[in-house]
């Protein structure tokens, strides 16, 4: 059987708004992937507690509300404690000014408003590819 | 490839390494045989606790109660969600965690969303070898939650101790029940979503379902209702699958249960292989000329299978 791509949708914080994530969520899964999407509300520990027991190959972490530049390099952070090999997104509102701290810290890419669905999946796909 | 050290590591606790073995087995790679039958020596007789029934009925819900309860007794705990996967695209949207959020965190608990991956017996085998591990990983209690839908949940539910139908009012009148061949497999039946109209009379339906069967070996479903957003009625539920947990403990019946869920895991494991022999050795020059035998009318399928079937079991 082939290798099934796993993908963590993921929302830390407050933020209550998921429209997107959930967009995300649908694309990747009419692509053929296993999406396992968190709900709202998810602390960093959570998130890297869920991506170790889900084993999944990537995690998309959404934020709205402005916490990512606090939110996401926790979850690098913890992601290289527990030394996990997973290709970490982000995606919602962030800064332009935001994205090389994120990146720095490990995120393979940022998606922001505007962004083409079809972006998103070709570069999970490409980037995943060497597991298939 | 050897996935050895992935079994010992579970085996040990590590739960990188059971999370990493259980897609292996999941995506069948090559050698995870061999990884399982290290698991096997390992498992330790967890408890199992099927919950099944309809989408949107509470089921995911009703399983973080239940796995709250046995956290509060000190007991580890696994959770197998199952959810659908698409049959066009092969993928799914897994998302019975999110009812289970406030456990992500918690060390004493491992859950594990797994896509339905369209085979039947193949995904019954995939779910109980899932079962395996999180029960060699050291789980006390392991809870699988499926959406009851045809024949197939009959098979994921052979693996279970104790299995819970879940239903709610207003899902259609008692010959739905029936229908859907849910009568011979639930040890107990629970009405969620007892503050509907209706709680009543589905129970009593249902409670009039289970009078027409006579004899029931001593076991006879009892039929609870619940709200599990509210917690009213689970105490009385835990109770019962506890009662039922006695009941089928007693070694002859335990014995009994085990050897028809071996016998049919057997059943499956010898079908897959057989499976696996054509396609990988069967010359698939002489399949193709078969078929067209079979499509030019020279050859009955039945004969046809007789002929493969004769060449696998060789």
């Amino acid at each position: 059987m082939a290798r099934k791509i796993r993908v963590l949708i993921a929302k830390p914080g407050l933020d209550g708004h998921d429209r997107g994530a959930k967009v995300v969520a649908r694309a990747l899964r009419d692509a053929g992937m296993e999406v396992i999407y968190t709900g709202l509300h998810q602390s960093p520990e959570m998130i890297v507690q869920t991506a170790m027991q889900e084993d999944v190959d990537a995690i998309g972490l959404s934020s709205l509300s402005g916490a990512h530049d606090v939110l996401f390099p926790r979850v690098m952070e913890l992601v290289h404690k527990n030394k996990m090999k997973v290709l970490v997104t982000a995606g919602g509102i962030i800064p332009e000014e935001d994205v090389p701290t994120l990146k720095k810290c490990g995120i393979a890419a940022v998606f922001g408003p505007g962004t083409p669905i079809e972006d998103i999946v070709k570069f999970h796909k490409e980037r995943l590819k060497a597991k298939h | 490839m050897n996935y050895s050290t992935l079994a010992k590591g579970t085996l040990k606790g590590d739960r990188k390494a059971a999370a990493r073995l259980i897609s292996v087995v999941e995506d069948e790679e090559e050698g995870y045989r061999e990884a399982m039958k290290i698991v096997f020596c390992g498992t330790r007789g967890a408890g199992v606790l099927g919950i099944t029934g309809a989408p949107g009925v509470g089921k995911s819900t009703l399983v973080f109660e239940i796995a709250k309860s046995f956290r509060k007794a000190g007991k580890s705990v696994g959770i197998v969600a199952v959810d659908p996967t698409s049959p066009l695209t092969g993928g799914a949207i897994l998302g019975d965690r999110i009812r289970m959020t406030d456990l992500s965190a918690d060390p004493g608990v491992f859950i594990r969303s797994m896509g339905s991956r369209g085979g039947t017996g193949g995904l019954s085998l995939q779910t109980s070898n899932v079962i395996r591990i999180l029960d060699a990983l050291g789980c006390d209690e392991i809870i699988v939650e499926t959406v009851g839908a045809g024949q197939t949940q009959v098979d994921i539910m052979g693996m279970a101790d104790t299995v819970v139908v879940v239903t709610m009012p207003g899902t259609g009148d008692e010959v739905q029940s029936i229908k859907a061949g849910l009568l011979e497999i639930a040890d107990l039946y629970l009405v969620n979503k007892m503050d509907l109209p209706g709680a009543m009379n589905t129970a009593s339906d249902l409670k009039s379902m289970l009078d027409l069967v006579d004899d029931w070996k001593g076991w006879k479903p009892p039929v609870l209702l619940a709200s599990a957003s509210t917690g009213r009625g689970l105490d009385q539920m835990l109770e019962f699958i506890g009662r039922h947990r006695a009941w089928i403990s007693q070694p002859e019946r335990f014995l009994e249960r085990r050897s028809r869920q071996a016998r049919k895991e057997i059943y499956d494991l010898v079908t897959m292989e057989v499976h696996r022999m054509i396609e990988s050795k069967f010359p698939s020059v002489k399949l193709d000329a078969i078929v067209r035998d079979v499509v030019q009318g020279k050859l009955s399928p039945y004969e046809a299978a007789e002929k493969v079937a004769a060449f696998a079991i060789r």
